[in-house]
């Protein structure tokens, strides 16, 4: 086996120096009756390099990559451009095989590119300080409800009906068993705001409280203004948590710190990392200064070495539960160290300019689309105000069409039908969203493909 | 004095000239200095060109962001050679041996990062069409049956994003299987011993923690815990083999007593890496375990994640897992998401949905890679390989250092010692570590687990060649033998050879500076 070092001879020399007869000594301690007498059964025995490639090749060409097709997907994952270089930097052995730096002498490398990381989060966000990545936007957006709590001591948080619908079941899930109460709205398709629930948001807004979540652009793609909000918010004692799944949008939209949010969470995984259908992915968590030491998650700080040179460490560890056990402030371990490089390679590659240039042509692309598809009989454009992403109104039930178009290799968006299953009014909605990655061509062919699907 | 190839003579030479003199840069050779993006870098420069776009009216809405974002760019060479040079700060198991007990820091093979890179795993969205995902559900689903299959358990929710996600997973399950019976049980049993996320998860699922002690042999004391079970326990979390690096031998009768109790057997697979192919936990009486898919199969660590923690599940507990999963129905992959799961009668007790998506598929390709590569025969030889090093290590460094549990019988798959070798002499399980960062090694586990004084918990896993064993061990010994003679020099202020000496981390949390600001902001600051 290739990956295995020891030799029948060393087995035979090292099982001597311990002193045991055979392997099977070595493992006395396991009861006779759970003991294996060979290999499991069902299972196929070790494979070479090339049979495994093979294997696994096959089962990937039984899938449509975005990068075939015009492609119009997002909904929480986005398909952007990654520069080669990001890839190959990712993958260097010191970053790929490296552990958490719980040695700092020997992984400055790692925590630098945190201190870096939190930085550029905390910045995109307008924020103060940003944690060292979570899990994904879902599980980012949780926390934030649970450290409203830890700072308000109050229980309510009023969910936005413009947060993903995967969101807010991860958040239901994950309240199900602490004393947090979920509040959640009941998306709408407005004309000219879907998913805009502001009204009823200031309506259940009281002193207890503890705070309003909102995605901003929301799942529908409507982009509004929060300022007024949070100033409600901030009245009756409650925080604002604002949340993103496209982090790109920051570099075009007012910042959610601007807004006067107080906890900023969101999904990272257009900057720097691939759709892999779902995961890994980058969950970002910034805040305000003084919310510092109620934050969940790692934290990477500066501070200086006994000779006086700067250096990183990970700090104020007393919140975490190596070192709290039962009373830490999230049971979080690992988060996406190497997605969270990987979004800070790409943002230095981007810079503030590339930045702005990658968020104006997301929306140049988006509203192009929009404004094509606008033309097609049968679908009706429902955003006033967004950035790279839309919501139609079709003349049919949505997701039988993009199941159509789907077979004319055309990725034509989410039905809301499939994230909101069983909701008649929403069925003949349909999410699209339009990057970088959009030519005139697949524009074009997607406005044809409707026309045809929908005539 | 040692012979380059060239067969010349080459030795280390007295280094007194070098260490005379301070560089200009900083750079000590090799040893390169580099500084923050902020510092090199400006707002106007990049490493990304983008072609035009379409001319279009703005529909933001009146909202665009005018005001600086603060963001620092660099060109794309200067951005490949500063990420460069960070990295060569950093310690990794390509470079050297990384016997981090616990942690599992294996090899991770190349073929598995080309695999999860095939644009047909990378390169599809989680919300396509299930019918052009076919591929890609096909894998998790043969993910989850080796799972199954290794550990001899019907069931696996695919989602958790990590390790203590997959705890939360089968806390969370446990909780609703009591519901659904209507009881509410109040406590949790938690070896003394365990890692802090069980802990911690327990607590997160509403539950009180009551620990368990462990007996003078480092396992579960089999009285104690009986005497604590009772119609009030939901649960006992227990780690095996345990953090002290053992097997639990009362691991049946443990599972008996808590199912009799009406409780539940949580185990933390953290340490799967030493049994997988030689036992199966179902046999054990498991009825949720979760597995860290980045430490028994290898997926990288990556500097701290992402993580995979997959959880398996006994035929009590799988009405409860989350969603979503995938069900082969014929030769048709189905991902049953809320939809689904309340249209069929099997699963719609589900607790709920963890995540977003449906957890982590680059990851998923990479541990298929892997155990396919090593088939159930290489996996079970991984586990001896894995069982035998620890034991080698152990068993050449007891009579030098302290093995707390060394003379009741083998270890698994990590050597635990404790500091007690170290009595009187005022050097530390620390400063241990620390000079072994300057014999060019990555530390072992320090002052885990708490069970023993100044814990020192060394796991080489089963990728290390005997050769590299032998370094080890000879390094550890005329460590451990120095200090024993009281001669602190190496050890006091060490790491003196890394590139960095060590950090004071009480005045990185006293006046905690998390990100970087502008000279002239952080002057105003103070």
């Amino acid at each position: 086996m290739r990956y295995l070092p020891l030799t029948a001879a060393d087995r035979r020399d090292m099982l001597a120096t311990i002193g045991a007869s055979s392997i099977d000594d070595l493992f006395s301690d396991v009861p006779a009756a759970a003991r294996l007498a060979g290999p499991i059964a069902g299972l196929s025995n070790h494979m070479s390099e090339m049979e495994v490639e093979r294997l696994l090749t096959g089962l990937s060409r039984q899938n449509l990559p975005a990068s075939e097709m015009p492609f119009f997907v997002g909904c929480g994952a986005y398909k952007h451009h990654v520069p080669a270089s990001v890839d190959h930097l990712i993958q260097r052995g010191e970053f790929l095989t490296s552990y958490t730096p719980y040695q700092p002498e020997i992984a400055q490398g790692t925590l630098q590119v945190l201190f870096e990381f939190q930085t550029q989060v905390a910045r995109l966000t307008g924020m103060d300080v940003a944690n060292a990545s979570m899990y994904d936007g879902s599980t980012a957006t949780t926390e934030a409800i649970f450290m409203a709590r830890r700072i308000t001591r109050r229980t309510k948080a009023i969910v936005s009906a413009g947060l993903h619908p995967h969101y807010v079941s991860a958040a239901k899930t994950l309240t199900r068993f602490t004393e947090d109460e979920l509040v959640c709205g009941e998306p709408k398709l407005t004309a000219g705001a879907p998913g805009d629930d502001l009204d009823w948001i200031l309506s259940q807004l009281d002193e207890q409280t503890s705070c309003v979540v909102v995605q901003n652009p929301n799942l529908f793609g409507h982009v509004a203004d929060l300022t007024d909000l949070a100033a409600a918010c901030h009245a009756k004692g409650a925080l604002l948590v604002v949340a993103f799944t496209e982090v790109v949008s920051l570099g075009a939209i007012r910042s959610p710190g601007e807004m006067g949010a107080d906890i900023v969470v969101g999904e990272g995984q257009s900057i720097g990392n691939g759709l892999n259908f779902g995961g890994p992915y980058l969950g970002l968590f910034a805040t305000r200064d003084k919310y510092v030491r109620q934050m969940p998650g790692r934290l990477c700080g500066e501070t200086v070495d006994a000779e006086g040179r700067r250096g990183f460490v990970l700090t104020l560890s007393t919140r975490e539960q190596h070192i709290r056990r039962e009373k830490a402030t999230s049971n979080i371990c690992t988060n996406s160290g190497l997605c969270a490089l990987a979004f800070t390679i790409h943002m230095t590659l981007l810079g503030e300019e590339g930045l702005r240039r990658l968020a104006a042509l997301n929306h140049a692309r988006a509203v192009q689309t929009a404004e094509r598809l606008a033309q097609v009989p049968g679908i009706e454009v429902l955003n006033g105000a967004f950035f790279n992403e839309f919501t139609i109104r079709l003349s049919k039930q949505a997701r039988p069409v993009v199941r159509e178009l789907a077979e004319r290799k055309l990725l034509a968006g989410v039905s809301l039908g499939r994230l909101y299953p069983g909701v008649p009014e929403l069925e003949n909605g349909l999410v699209l969203a339009a990057t970088e990655t959009v030519s005139d061509d697949d524009i074009e062919a997607l406005a044809r493909g409707f026309a045809e699907v929908l005539a | 004095m040692s012979m380059n190839r060239q067969g010349r003579e080459s030795g280390v030479g007295d280094g007194a000239a070098a260490e005379g003199f301070e560089t200009y840069t900083g750079n000590r050779g090799l040893q390169l200095e580099e500084p923050l993006i902020f510092e090199k870098g400006a707002p106007d420069r990049f490493g990304v060109d983008l072609p035009a776009g379409p001319k279009i009216a703005s529909r933001l809405g009146g909202l665009d962001r005018h005001k600086p974002i603060g963001l620092y760019g660099l060109s794309e060479p200067e951005t490949v050679r500063h990420y460069t040079r960070l990295s060569r700060q950093n310690y990794a198991i390509d470079m050297g041996l990384f016997p981090l007990g616990s942690c599992t820091m294996k090899h991770n093979p190349r073929l598995n990062e080309k695999m999860a890179r095939l644009p047909g795993f990378g390169d599809i969205h989680p919300l396509q069409p299930v019918d052009t995902v076919q591929g890609a559900l096909a894998l998790i689903h043969l993910v989850g049956e080796w799972l199954c299959k290794l550990t001899g358990m019907p069931g696996v929710a695919i989602s958790p994003k990590a390790g203590a996600h997959g705890e939360l997973c089968g806390m969370l399950a446990i909780r609703a299987a009591h519901d659904a019976r209507g009881e509410s049980r109040k406590l949790v049993l938690v070896p003394e011993s365990a890692h802090g996320t069980n802990p911690a998860t327990a607590a997160f699922c509403g539950y009180e923690v009551v620990g368990i002690p462990a007996n003078e042999r480092g396992r579960v004391d089999l009285e104690a815990l009986k005497a604590k079970l009772g119609p009030d326990v939901a649960a006992v979390m227990i780690t095996n083999p345990n953090t002290c690096g053992l097997f639990e031998p009362d691991m049946i009768e443990i599972s008996e007593a808590v199912h009799a109790a009406g409780a539940f057997v949580y185990c933390d697979g953290a340490n799967f890496n030493a049994i997988v192919g030689r036992v199966r936990p179902g046999d054990l009486g498991v009825d949720a375990m979760h597995i860290n898919l980045h430490k028994t199969f290898s997926t990288p660590h990556g500097g701290g994640g992402p993580g995979s923690g997959p959880v398996v599940f006994s035929e009590a507990l799988m009405p409860f897992a989350p969603l979503p999963f995938v069900r082969k129905t014929g030769e048709h992959f189905e991902l049953v998401e809320e939809e689904q799961a309340h249209a069929s009668t099997d699963h719609n007790e589900s607790f709920g949905r963890m995540v977003a998506f449906h957890g982590q598929m680059g990851m998923f390709v990479r541990a298929a890679a892997y155990m396919l590569s090593h088939g159930a025969d290489g996996l079970r030889q991984v586990a001896e390989d894995a069982v035998l090093n620890a034991n080698y290590l152990l068993a050449s460094l007891k009579d030098v250092m302290s093995a707390p549990f060394g003379d009741t019988g083998p270890c698994m798959h990590e050597a635990l010692f404790s500091d007690d070798f170290l009595g009187g002499t005022g050097i530390t399980t620390l400063d241990i570590a620390k000079a072994l960062i300057d014999e060019g090694y990555h530390p072992m586990t320090m002052y885990f687990p708490l069970v023993v004084h100044g814990a020192m918990l060394v796991e080489p896993t089963e990728t290390e060649s005997k050769s590299t064993l032998d370094q080890f061990i000879n390094s550890l010994r005329g460590l451990a033998l120095l200090a024993k003679s009281g001669d602190d020099r190496r050890f006091k202020g060490a790491p003196f050879l890394a590139p960095r000496r060590r950090l004071d981390e009480t005045a990185a949390a006293r006046k905690p500076v998390l990100s970087w600001r502008e000279p002239a902001q952080r002057q105003a600051a103070e």
